[in-house]
């Protein structure tokens, strides 16, 4: 049968026909292909490998931000009780110098109003002494009018100022 | 709004079914007059399956696409259109005359030269339908796969789309599929071939699937093209061959007594050599053909039922479209599959030429080793 009996012009144009489909692929079609689709591959590799170190870097930097934020609040919260801290110490220490001042003065205050009032004491027993002497000397005057009421007296005082010595 | 369109289409298939099986009724009905349209099947299936010196025609059967007959007869070369030798006619080109022997001679079919009356069959390089859809393959192969590699240099990384993605898909399908993991380090030396010859067949395979011109040839269902592809990569498997590959086939790791005084093994090792590349001839020719013949036969029985009366002829038609569609579209598959298993089974095949006695004892070492470190 002609479909088992292989056909000698066919099989001369199939080597022919395969030979040219072959030398042509070799040359012009295969060779940039795999080389293609080899680069191709490299290249995205490469790209998931940029990629998942840029991912990393990023995730590192956003870890590292979050840190230096959690530390700059830290530092903040610091100071801020530093300050509140100073702030209370200062009020204490001006309130204290405030009360230290205003205790000076009242002392000095005291000292002078006690100054003053001896002073005024002073004066006013002079005062009244001097009243009482004038009084004195009015009443001794109107009484020593005689001089035996003068011997008198001056007979006590002298009995007193023996009493004394 | 669903039903509607529901019952639409059940009309419309019911209508179509009804055309198919009343346009048959019709079609007997007004050949039943002309008795000598009596059907032969084995004629029409081979002349399907066959070669030709002219291309069919749809819907005429006399007219053929004349193709150049070219033929080294007792005088030299003769070329001529085979146009003029269609129909029985005999042609004189100088001294030599040529005809298409009938069906009564032993060339039945092909071109003969007349030398004293007799036939004789002259050396045959005719560009016959097969041989000009052989070239119209090559120029197909070659204008996918070049443009494929033309888009690569051009535009080397971007993301391939369309018949460019298709048909890298396919490369890389077979290359780190088939190719790579049989051949590993040689992979690249022995691509192109594998390449080639996937994509040959696979192009043969499915425009022997197209009816009308450019396909329609049974190519890869005729054995002297699958011949020729096995016996290129017999040619490669053997010239490419370790020495360990022919110590393995001439003198094969077995008990002495097997190849020594009477060389059993090694006898059947060589037996094997050129099975091979015959079980690839025969598993692609066969497989090709098979299909082919299925769908003809199908169609035929269209006309073979034609002759019982028309209602059966109706009933045959659509059974049998029906059938020759589903086994179409099967051939669609056994195409792709076809062409796989060759190419897998030649880079098999190549793989066995290439085995070194180092890596096959680093592999058995390597067995034994996880053998032991497993008990």
């Amino acid at each position: 049968m002609e479909l088992f009996t292989p056909d000698f012009g066919l099989i001369f144009w199939m080597f022919v026909a395969f030979a040219i489909l072959f030398f042509v692929l070799y040359k012009w079609g295969w060779p940039a292909i795999l080389k293609g689709v080899e680069s191709r591959a490299d290249l995205i590799d490469k790209g998931v490998e940029y990629a998942q170190n840029a991912k990393d870097q990023l995730d590192h930097a956003r870890e590292l931000a979050d840190k230096t934020l959690a530390e700059a609040r830290r530092q903040q919260a610091d100071m801020l009780r530093e300050a509140d801290r100073m702030k209370t110490q200062i009020i204490d220490e001006a309130r204290d110098a405030a009360r230290k001042e205003a205790a000076k003065i009242m002392d000095a205050a005291k000292v002078s109003i006690a100054q003053e009032r001896k002073e005024a004491e002073k004066q006013f027993r002079n005062e009244v002494s001097s009243f009482a002497l004038d009084i004195a000397t009015k009443v001794v005057r109107n009484q020593m009018s005689d001089s035996a009421r003068q011997k008198e007296l001056v007979g006590s005082l002298l009995d007193d100022m023996e009493k004394q010595n | 709004m669903h039903i509607l369109t529901h019952i639409k289409k059940t009309v419309a298939l019911l209508a179509l079914m009804a055309i198919a099986v009343i346009c048959p009724v019709a079609v007997s009905a007004s050949e039943n007059d002309s008795t000598e349209n009596k059907i032969d099947p084995k004629e029409i299936i081979f002349e399907h399956l066959g070669d030709g010196y002219g291309w069919e025609v749809p819907f005429n059967h006399h007219k053929r696409i004349p193709l150049p007959i070219i033929v080294w007869g007792h005088d030299g070369l003769h070329c001529f259109m085979s146009s003029r030798v269609d129909h029985g006619k005999t042609y004189t080109d100088g001294s030599a005359t040529f005809k298409i022997a009938g069906a009564d001679s032993d060339h039945k079919g092909k071109i003969v030269e007349i030398i004293d009356g007799k036939e004789y069959k002259p050396w045959d390089f005719s560009i016959t339908k097969n041989v000009c859809a052989l070239f119209i393959t090559v120029i197909l192969v070659i204008w996918s796969i070049v443009a494929v590699a033309r888009w690569h240099v051009r535009q080397g990384h971007k993301a391939p789309r369309k018949f460019v993605g298709a048909i890298e898909s396919l490369i890389t399908f077979i290359y780190d599929g088939v190719i790579k993991p049989t051949l590993g380090a040689k992979a690249p030396k022995f691509a192109p071939y594998l390449l080639t010859v996937f994509f040959f067949i696979l192009y043969m395979n499915l425009l022997g699937l197209i009816v009308i011109f450019p396909g329609g040839a049974n190519l890869t269902g005729n054995i002297a093209v699958t011949l020729v592809l096995a016996l290129i990569t017999f040619l490669i498997t053997n010239i490419f061959g370790t020495k360990h590959y022919w110590k393995e086939v001439l003198w094969p790791d077995v008990p002495l007594w097997l190849k020594f005084p009477l060389p059993i093994m090694p006898v059947i090792e060589i037996f094997g050599v050129f099975t091979k590349p015959a079980a690839l001839t025969v598993r692609l020719f066969a497989n090709m053909l098979g299909g082919h013949m299925i769908v003809i036969v199908l169609t035929l029985l269209i006309f073979i039922f034609g002759a019982m009366g028309a209602a059966v002829a109706g009933a045959t038609t659509v059974v049998s479209v029906l059938f020759s569609v589903f086994m179409l579209l099967i051939d669609v598959l056994v195409s792709f599959i076809q062409a796989y298993v060759f190419t897998m089974l030649s880079t098999l095949f190549i793989g066995f030429g290439q085995e070194n006695p180092h890596e096959h004892e680093k592999a058995i070492g390597k067995e034994v080793a996880e053998t032991v470190s497993h008990e």
